[in-house]
Order: structure tokens, then sequence, then C-alpha cells
């Protein structure tokens, strides 16, 4: 039991450092500024380039095949540098790596993970939130591709993406679990209009609408089986709560800095309220750090994932809402809500509790999954 | 960095968690039931448990933090009413100090709010305080100060009596004549002693504290299986199911926070376990009253009765969460650490 680092660790460690001194774009946080966006993608490729991306995926897909552990040390590292999280977009890999056939894995992973190709989660649909089986978006069968016809929605960087991996109905004649199917559907189509949506704290870029009207896919594009949708869906929202996965820990630890940093720039201006606000978010974002270098070292045994993604994703919405409180006493008063990044930090904060299934369905798979307790 | 536990450890667990099973009590009339207290008793002597902190070569502990700590969680668990965490503090302090191994089991004295070991200015002061987890125990360590550093020295206690905790009895110590431990070789403590012994300390109530609230929510859980109402098991209800939920989710962060503390004082330099003990022990202490709380809660009206093992949990809580500093406490020792006091509110 070792949390310090081994000597390979601090040697990769040490070169991470020092890429980073020299390559932080200083992007400011994805929740509060559209101007993120415009980065992110240079960000991701420096990154990946540099070969600090992707670390635990295997070789082929464009990883390093590292014990999970170095995206604990991934995320130190940019937090303390104050650079950018990685990109999430583990869940997705997990999703296709897992349920893809060789075909689709060969070539779709390795530009996920370049980030020469960018990907959003077509799954939520206007009707089908929590109950995402129920979900009404078809694809039908037409020579040898489909089309598809539904509408999507919350499906969040959409504008940024070249694909979209869209779970849609193929069967409708089974029990709705079982009649569903994924795609791999290109964005640059005549058959799909987005709509942007803004969120409560004003960015734009976070989600929107997805309308495909006769949008198609080739057959060779469905990943997974016909009806494996669902199973493929599970595998990737449950790698969706995972901090681990996501990388959150940088995001979380560079806005504690920041809360620090501004406490200590202006001593006196704060009340004790705001400062103990302040600990928590420090105390909280610890916790998760500590947390996550507890589930990436399980996995060093195999151990991949089950339903404790569920308790996870609950932590991890604590210290998100934690931080967004600290942030809230940091926000200026007579500022619009334009400059306001406080403000806007801590209305992002909500948007924890209902992506990736909502907190109460979280509590549900607990209850019943991990605690044994009687489906309701 | 991998932080799962040994074998050994893993071992250590299980191990403990026999002990517990076998002997701990399962209603609280056998709080009263001295046959199984002397079991209890015999058998967390025979494992040797209460050494783990006791010098080997070189002056190491016989085992790590880590290896107590786990000990403690599942005593903590039990709950076990037999001492441990005391006569744990008082070997630390002996080893640190390179003093002799105690004769007859030995506690710490604390002040009356239990913040920090008692300290007097000299061996003529006469030393009050309360000797914690005092079943069984003769005497209790405090601190001398001398122009060098801290010394050593015990005063007699007895008459142990159940308060806040029933399973870890304390004993009010007033006005006695601290005495010098016999024996030459000793050295003197520095602050950085007190500060490494205090982190040792506040991982170890960490422990105890995800010990408790692992066995408030088996008692728990276990009742919303059986008792039912409408027709079926609470535990069918969404609203118990996501206070269960939520209780456990604050038992795997604590567990969490715990492990990292339990190394670090072993591991990091004394002001930075010092720090990372006092994260897990804010976390931890807020999460065990709620926990402990939401135990009371899923049982309704039978929470509330003294035959009800809810409320042992809860006061073993309270009591471990005051050791060494409450949420308060250790919420201001993180806002030192960071630097991030000195406010005023604008009012004053
Ligand atoms: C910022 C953001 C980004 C997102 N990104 C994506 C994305 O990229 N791709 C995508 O597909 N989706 C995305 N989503 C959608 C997200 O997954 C859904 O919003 C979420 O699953 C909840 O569904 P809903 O909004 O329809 O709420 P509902 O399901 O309508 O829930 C409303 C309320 O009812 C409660 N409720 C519902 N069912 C139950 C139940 N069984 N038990 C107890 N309470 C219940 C919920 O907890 C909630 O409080 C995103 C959402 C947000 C906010």
């Amino acid at each position: 039991m070792d949390f310090a680092d081994s000597p390979e660790e601090a040697a990769f460690r040490a070169r991470l450092r020092a890429w980073l001194a020299e390559n932080n774009p200083k992007l400011p946080q994805s929740s509060t500024a559209d101007e993120y966006w415009d980065g992110q993608a240079p960000w991701h490729r420096a990154l990946y380039d540099a070969g600090f991306f992707g670390l635990s995926w295997p070789e082929e897909i464009g990883g390093h095949g590292l014990p999970s552990v170095y995206e604990a040390i991934v995320d130190e590292e940019l937090a303390q540098a104050g650079a950018p999280p990685r990109p999430s977009l583990g869940y997705l890999v997990q999703g296709m790596m897992r349920h893809g056939g060789q075909d689709v894995r060969r070539r779709f992973l390795p530009g996920l993970v370049s980030g020469r190709e960018r990907w959003c989660q077509g799954f939520s649909e206007p009707d089908a939130g929590s109950d995402l089986a129920s979900l009404r978006t078809r694809a039908v069968p037409r020579g040898d591709e489909y089309v598809i016809t539904g509408h999507k929605v919350w499906t969040s960087y959409s504008d940024e993406a070249d694909w979209c991996l869209v779970l849609a109905r193929t069967d409708p004649d089974v029990p709705k679990h079982r009649g569903l199917s994924a795609f791999a559907v290109r964005m640059d189509q005549p058959g799909i209009e987005q709509r942007p949506l803004k969120m409560i704290n004003g960015v734009t870029r976070e989600f929107g609408e997805v309308i495909f009207d006769g949008a198609v896919a080739k057959a060779s594009d469905m990943v997974g089986s016909p009806g494996e949708g669902w199973r493929l869906a599970m595998t990737v929202v449950s790698h969706e709560r995972e901090p681990g996965e996501l990388g959150y820990v940088a995001r979380y630890s560079k806005a504690v800095n920041e809360l620090v940093d501004r406490l200590r720039s202006a001593p006196g201006r704060f009340t004790e309220e705001n400062v103990r606000d302040v600990a928590w978010a420090v105390v909280e974002a610890e916790m998760l750090r500590l947390h996550v270098c507890r589930r990436l070292s399980d996995r060093l045994d195999g151990i991949s994932h089950g339903p404790e993604g569920s308790v996870d994703k609950l932590l991890m919405t604590r210290v998100e809402q934690a931080v967004g409180h600290a942030a809230l006493g940091m926000s200026n008063l007579t500022g619009g809500i334009e400059e306001d990044t406080w403000l806007k930090m801590y209305l992002y904060s909500r948007a924890q509790s209902i992506m990736g299934g909502t907190s109460q369905i979280q509590r549900n798979l607990v209850a019943t999954r991990i605690l044994g307790l009687p489906v309701a | 960095m991998d932080v799962r536990l040994s074998a050994e450890q893993q071992a250590l667990r299980e191990a403990a968690a026999r002990l517990v099973d076998d002997h701990a009590p399962g209603s609280v009339a056998e709080l009263d039931d001295a046959a199984r207290t002397a079991r209890l008793e015999a058998a967390l002597t025979g494992s040797g448990w209460r050494e783990l902190r006791a010098p080997e070569d070189e002056g190491r502990p016989l085992a790590s933090a880590v290896e107590t700590a786990i000990v403690a969680e599942e005593l903590g668990r039990g709950p076990a009413d037999a001492s441990f965490l005391g006569p744990t503090l008082a070997t630390e302090l002996r080893r640190r100090a390179g003093a002799e191994p105690a004769t007859a089991l030995e506690t710490v004295l604390l002040r009356p709010d239990l913040s920090g070991l008692v300290v007097v200015e000299d061996e003529q002061t006469r030393c009050s305080g309360v000797a914690i987890d005092a079943r069984g125990v003769a005497s209790a360590l405090a601190l001398v100060r001398t122009g060098h550093g801290y010394d050593l020295v015990g005063v007699p206690v007895a008459g142990a009596s159940p308060g806040r905790d029933l399973t870890r009895p304390a004993a009010m110590v007033e006005g006695a004549a601290p005495e010098r431990l016999p024996g030459a070789g000793r050295r003197l403590l520095t602050a950085e002693d007190i500060e490494a012994w205090s982190a040792f300390t506040l991982a170890l109530t960490c422990a105890d504290l995800v010990g408790t609230m692992r066995g408030a929510v088996d008692l728990a859980r276990e009742y919303a299986s059986v008792r039912r109402q409408y027709g079926k098991a609470i535990g069918s209800f969404q609203s118990v199911q996501h206070m269960l939920a939520d209780a456990f989710v604050s038992i795997e962060g604590s567990s969490s926070v715990t492990r990292h503390a339990a190394w670090a004082a072993d591991t990091l330099p004394p002001g930075e376990a010092l720090a990372a003990a006092a994260v897990a022990k804010a976390y931890c202490a807020r999460a065990a009253r709620e926990v402990c709380e939401t135990a009371i809660q899923v049982h309704g009206g039978i929470g509330m009765t003294w035959e009800c093992l809810a409320h042992i949990h809860l006061r073993r809580a309270l009591l471990s969460t005051q050791v060494l500093g409450d949420v308060g406490a250790n919420l201001a020792r993180v806002v030192a650490h960071r630097k991030i006091g000195g406010v005023h509110d604008g009012l004053r």
C-alpha cells in the first residue's frame, strides 16, 4: 500500500511536468467560457502527440498500455500546472472497445484517441432521459446502409464533432431494451440539423439538439451487433460515471487552486463563511483525488468496474457542487454574468447531478445493486 | 503508486473482523455481559494488536499505521467494547520517546475537550484531564514541558465510567501528581514528534469512524430488509433507499481519505502528515454523524429506544470525532495549511 511514485512513475511525472511548463495553453474552464472550445482540439492533439494521453489504453488504438495509475499522475500534474484537464472521452473509448468489432475498433478508435476525429454521444431524447431505453429515434435498413430519423438533445459538443455515436431503435417489435443498436454517424451530411442550446450560465457550446431527418449510416458503421445498443449504452454511461475515466480530478483541483489564490489575493474581502466553503472544496477535491488513486489501483488487479461507478458519480457530484458553492462566494454581485466566471462555475455545477444519469438514478443503483435492497 | 491493501493487510483485516464478529456485543443488553467482555478482552490481548506500535529494531514500529488503522476500523465496526485506541496511542508516545514498554495497560490523558494531550509546565503541577478509552487501564500518559522538549509523565487512572460512548468508558483525572517514567535512555519529544503523533491519532480516529459508519449502515440495512410496512419491506421505499445509498457513498469517500491519512502518518513529514489527517478527519467526522443519524432514522421509533444498537454507534462516533479536534477544528487546520485564513467578516 503506497501512495508514493515508483521510480518509473517519478521519471514520468518529471517528464510531464517539464513538458507542461512549456506547453500549457492556459485555456479558460470549459464550464465557463465558449472560447475553451477554440483551443480544446489543439490541446488534445498536443497532449496526445507528446505521449501524455491515453496512457492506460492499448497501444493498437494509440494508447500506451501503462498501468491505470498513470492517469492519476497526469491529473495531478495538469492541476498543478493550471493546465486544462485531459479530454473526457474515455467512456466512448471503453464502449467502442468493448462492443465494437475488430473493423470498427480499427477504423474509429485511433482517430478518437489522437484527437484527429471528434465525437459526441447521441443517446438522450426529449422523451427519453432517465428512461433512456424508451428512446424513439429509428434506424431503418436500406441496402447497405441505415436511414436515421429522430431527435437527440443535450448532445454535448455536437457542434465540434465529426462523428456522433447514435443510439437508435432498429427493432420496434421486441421489448424496449432489446431493440436498440448503436451507430457511428458522420455529422457533416444533409440529413442532420444542429440547434445549439444556451445553458443557464450563458455558455452555448456545452450542448445542443441534433435533429436526424434521413441521415444515413453505413451498415458497417454499426458499433456492436444489432440489438446490442442497450448494453453498449450501459458500458458507456457506467464509465461516464467514473472520475478516473473523465480526468475530473484535474478539473476540480485546478478550480480549487484558483479559489485558494482568489482568497489569498484579497484577504479581508471575504467572510468566514466564504473561507469555510473554500476549505470544504479543498477537502472534497482532495477526497476525490485519493478516491481515484484507490479505484485506479484496484484496476491493477484487472477489476474493471461495476455498480461502484454510481458511488463515484455521487462522490464526484458532491465535489463539483462544493466547489460550485465556494465559487459562488467569490462572485461579484455587481458584475454582469458575461464577466462573472465564479457565478458561471457555480451555475454549471448544478449539471453534475443531472448528466450521465441523475443523482436519484445513481442512488437507485447503489441501493439495489450494491446494498441489495429490494427493487421498489 | 499502488494503494491496494497487501495480502498480509487483507489477512489482518479478516482476522480482526473474525475477532469482532465472535465477541462484539450483538445487542445493547450484551454490553453488560461480563463473561462476553472478558472473552473479547482475552482475545484482543491474545492477538497482540495493542502492541502494533511497539518498537522493533531501531525504534521503528512493529506494524505500520495502515495496519493499525485496519484493526481500529474493524473494532469500530464491532463495536468492540475493549480498549485499543488509548493503549495504542500511549504505546506510540513511548516508542517515539524511546521509553520502555508499559508494564500494565495504559492510555493517554487528554484535555477536557479531548482536543490534545495534557501538557504541564513542571513536575510539581498537578494534572487534570480525561483518560480516554480507559477500560482496564491503570495509568495515563501526559507531557511535561522542559527547556528542550517534552518528557513523558504518568498519572494513575481509576474508575472508568461510560459517558458519551458506552463502548469506551473514560476516566476523569483531577489534580493527580505526575510521575516521571522509570528507566533511563529516554529522549525528549519535540514539537514535530507531537505533530506526528497527532497525525497518527487523527488517522486512527478516522479509521474508527469508518468502522462505526459501516456498523451503523449494516445494522440499518438489515433492519430495512426485515421491517415491513404497507405490506412491503421498508428497504423497497425509494426514500429509505436513497438515505442508505448516500450513507454508503459517504463511507466510501471516508475510506479513501483515511487510507491516505494512515499511509501519510508513517511516510510524510509531520506537517504534511497532519494536513492529510486534518482533511481526513474533517471529512470522516462530518460524514459519521450524518450516517449514524440515518441509521436511527431508518429504524423509526425503534431507533429511539435504548435497546437499539444504532445509538451505540452514534455515541461512539461522537467520541471519536472529539479526539484531537472535531469537524471545525480540523477544517481550521486545513485553512491554516492552505493559508486561506486571516479573514474578517466586514462587520466587526
Ligand atoms: C450538461 C449536460 C450534458 C449532457 N450531455 C449529454 C450527452 O452528451 N449525450 C446524451 O445523450 N445526453 C446528455 N445529457 C442528458 C442527460 O443524460 C439527461 O439529462 C439525464 O439522463 C436526465 O434525463 P432528463 O433530463 O430527461 O430528466 P428526467 O429523466 O426527466 O428526470 C427529471 C427528474 O426526475 C427524476 N427521476 C426520473 N426518473 C426517476 C426515478 N426512476 N427515480 C427517481 N427519480 C427519478 C430525476 O432524478 C430528475 O430529478 C446531458 C445533460 C446535461 C445536463
